[in-house]
């Protein structure tokens, strides 16, 4: 069994939601990024993902853009993605799943891609530009190496299509709360609940849910909905607001994570 | 040649729909209503009217006598494109889709632009139609486009300044992908070439076919047999597509696509996707691009702001890998040296983009017999790039 399925499990027998981080690897420089990432993993973190830049982020909001644009600046490469998960494999347990677009994996190999980010000790990947009807070929591949494509659903997906793409997607269904970009809002979208709620009665898979949630009270809420709860830009925030004191950064997150996986686990399953 | 695109909008290898989940209704919805609606009598006349009446078709197939004198070979005729309102053959398409998005009953257009002609287009059609209108625009561009970022202000449209990436063309299109994301129920994307997820390559082939279809029919009252080369410019491709087209079976007809080369193809300084780009994935479909070892894109570079794009229509990319075109390229010091031989010779200033077909006359004529007719899409006028002009010559 995956990481990310055992997660699950375990999140079950235990009556928690999963709390998931997002971060860009290599933000502001990868020694930094790296220790973000161990410390979400010490605080509670369920899953971590890890952004691999592209150029041209077009599902992102400003914060994760500028975050990918750092990430550039300072030279990352997918290749260095990988050795940064290799060395968080030495340290630690938790599901690492990439995010990044769809030119990124087609320009590297798709089956490459998959071989290599398998031995590194990445467990999946999101791709926002790839739809269940683009997915096919990537999918075959990632599903003989037994790497989880978890795919993602939105507001706008009628029933019958999000059946479909939640008997594709593995480890769990990444569904999307609000029509838009990535980036905090102010407020939970008012259809969000009502929409999950018909959701689950359509798969059994751990459904996740992510874009726009700001902090510890917005994930509370919405983890009450849901299997899972996603919380990318308000982490980067901290990252961006002290880009001139790059010590204290992984500290600062600590204090955060901790408060959101409070936030996410402390909620019984009803 | 099988007809193309597929029902999955795959020319070939090329095209598709890479797009977020959120968009895929709104893209499917765009599929069906185009299929419904574009082939009824009632749109077709309306697109008609608006196309004669408002924007000024047919367009004049000009025979270039003194051009044609120059280099002593094939009769050179050009399709004049320029003549349209707002300057350039981009009204042909936004005229459609504004159409399209008033049957479907959208509230709101936006579009991207770089150079500022298709945002000009857009603009204008939203006022006729009296749609609401934000056009995309790079921050570098509006620097450079400062004539039309009024014009559009002018028309009653908001112009946004895009401030991430690289500040032009490239990045305009991720903004507007990014609105159309967030608000696809009442708004509708007006992509500008033939580029984009599945059905916008399609579409604006459709829409601009009608600059082959004219070219056939005038050519032939002008006693012609047909022509023997199409020339046109190249950067998404929609001009070239428009005049290629309506000729795609006809295999004596030869089609040159003239890509920017910028400083030069062996320089980093080009837009040159289809000569010297990979296949890769980039708003929304699968084509040719210019990127880097690692998948990132690559900033184009030419003195046009119309083909600066790192990118280009699936459909150039399938006739380059059937081989049904031939793609070459132009530098901005030749393209400038063809706005000068056109000014003089014909008394028409072309637009920069235009201008790099116009340039290749040069190398391609002296190659044709006396017997054969070249036609070149004169795609813009070159007022919204007089300033470039007098600052390079």
């Amino acid at each position: 069994m995956n990481r990310i399925d055992e997660t699950f499990r375990r999140l079950r027998k235990e009556k928690k939601k999963a709390f998931i981080a997002y971060i860009t690897a290599g933000d502001p420089t990868f020694p930094v990024s790296e220790k973000i990432a161990l410390t979400l993993a010490e605080t509670g973190t369920d899953i971590i993902e890890l952004g691999i830049p592209f150029s041209d982020p077009l599902a992102d909001g400003p914060t994760i853009q500028k975050a990918v644009q750092r990430s550039l600046k300072n030279g990352c490469t997918v290749k260095k993605v990988f050795t940064m998960v290799k060395s968080l494999r030495r340290k630690i347990q938790t599901p690492l799943v990439f995010m990044t677009y769809y030119n990124i994996v087609y320009n590297y190999g798709l089956e490459k891609f998959v071989k290599d980010a398998k031995k590194s000790g990445a467990d999946g990947i999101i791709i926002p530009d790839l739809p269940m009807e683009e997915s096919g070929e990537f999918k075959s591949i990632a599903d003989a190496e037994d790497f989880c494509l978890i795919m993602l659903t939105a507001p706008t997906t009628p029933a019958e299509r999000f059946r479909k793409i939640a008997s594709k997607s593995r480890g769990f269904i990444y569904h999307v709360s609000l029509t838009g970009v990535t980036g905090t809002r102010d407020a939970v979208n008012t259809g969000l609940a009502k929409n999950v709620q018909k959701l689950k009665k359509l798969t059994k898979k751990p459904i996740c849910v992510g874009f726009g949630v700001s902090g510890a009270e917005q994930a509370k809420k919405i983890s009450r909905m849901c299997d899972g709860v996603i919380v990318g830009s308000a982490i980067i925030k901290i990252i961006e607001k002290n880009l001139n004191r790059k010590k204290d950064i992984a500290g600062k997150i600590k204090v955060f994570s901790k408060t959101l996986a409070k936030a996410v686990h402390g909620e019984e399953r009803s | 040649m099988q007809k193309v695109p597929d029902r999955n909008g795959y020319f070939g290898d090329f095209g598709g729909r890479y797009v977020p989940e959120t968009l895929m209704p709104a893209v499917k919805e765009l599929t069906e209503a185009y299929s419904k609606i574009c082939g009824t009598r009632s749109f077709k006349e309306k697109l008609e009217y608006y196309l004669e009446e408002y924007a000024g078709r047919p367009t004049p197939l000009y025979y270039a006598e003194k051009l044609t004198r120059k280099f002593g070979k094939a009769k050179i005729y050009l399709k004049r494109e320029d003549l349209l309102h707002t300057g350039a053959h981009k009204i042909n398409n936004t005229i459609g889709q504004a159409l399209l998005a008033v049957e479907m009953g959208k509230k709101r257009l936006i579009a991207e632009t770089g150079a500022g002609q298709h945002g000009v287009a857009t603009a204008t059609v939203a006022a006729l139609f009296g749609l609401k209108c934000d056009v995309y625009m790079g921050e570098e561009d509006i620097r450079r486009q400062s004539l039309n970022v009024f014009r559009m202000k002018l028309l009653g449209t908001k112009v946004i300044p895009v401030s991430s990436g690289s500040k032009t063309l490239k990045d305009a299109m991720n903004e507007a992908i990014r609105d159309w994301v967030t608000n696809a129920a009442d708004t509708h994307y007006v992509i500008g070439s033939v580029a984009g997820p599945h059905p916008y390559p399609m579409m604006v082939r459709d829409f601009q076919e009608v600059i082959g279809i004219e070219t056939k029919v005038q050519l032939k009252m002008a006693g012609e047999k047909g022509p023997t080369h199409l020339l046109a410019c190249v950067g998404g491709g929609s001009n070239a597509m428009g005049l290629f087209y309506p000729f795609a079976e006809d295999k004596k007809v030869k089609f040159i696509g003239v890509e920017a080369a910028g400083f030069g193809a062996n320089t980093p300084h080009h837009a040159i996707a289809l000569g010297k780009g990979k296949v890769g994935i980039l708003h929304g479909s699968k084509s040719f691009l210019l990127e880097d070892d690692d998948g990132q894109i690559k900033l184009a570079h030419s003195v046009s702001a119309g083909l600066d794009y790192p990118g280009v229509g699936p459909e150039h990319s399938y006739y380059k890998m059937i081989k049904r075109a031939e793609y070459v390229s132009v530098k901005d010091k030749e393209a400038l040296e063809g706005v000068r031989m056109l000014s003089e010779i014909e008394g028409i200033i072309p637009a920069l983009e235009t201008a790099h077909a116009i340039y290749y006359l040069n190398k391609l004529a002296p190659k044709t017999a006396k017997k054969d007719i070249i036609v070149v899409c004169l795609s813009g006028r070159g007022d919204k790039d007089i300033d470039i002009m007098k600052e390079h010559m």
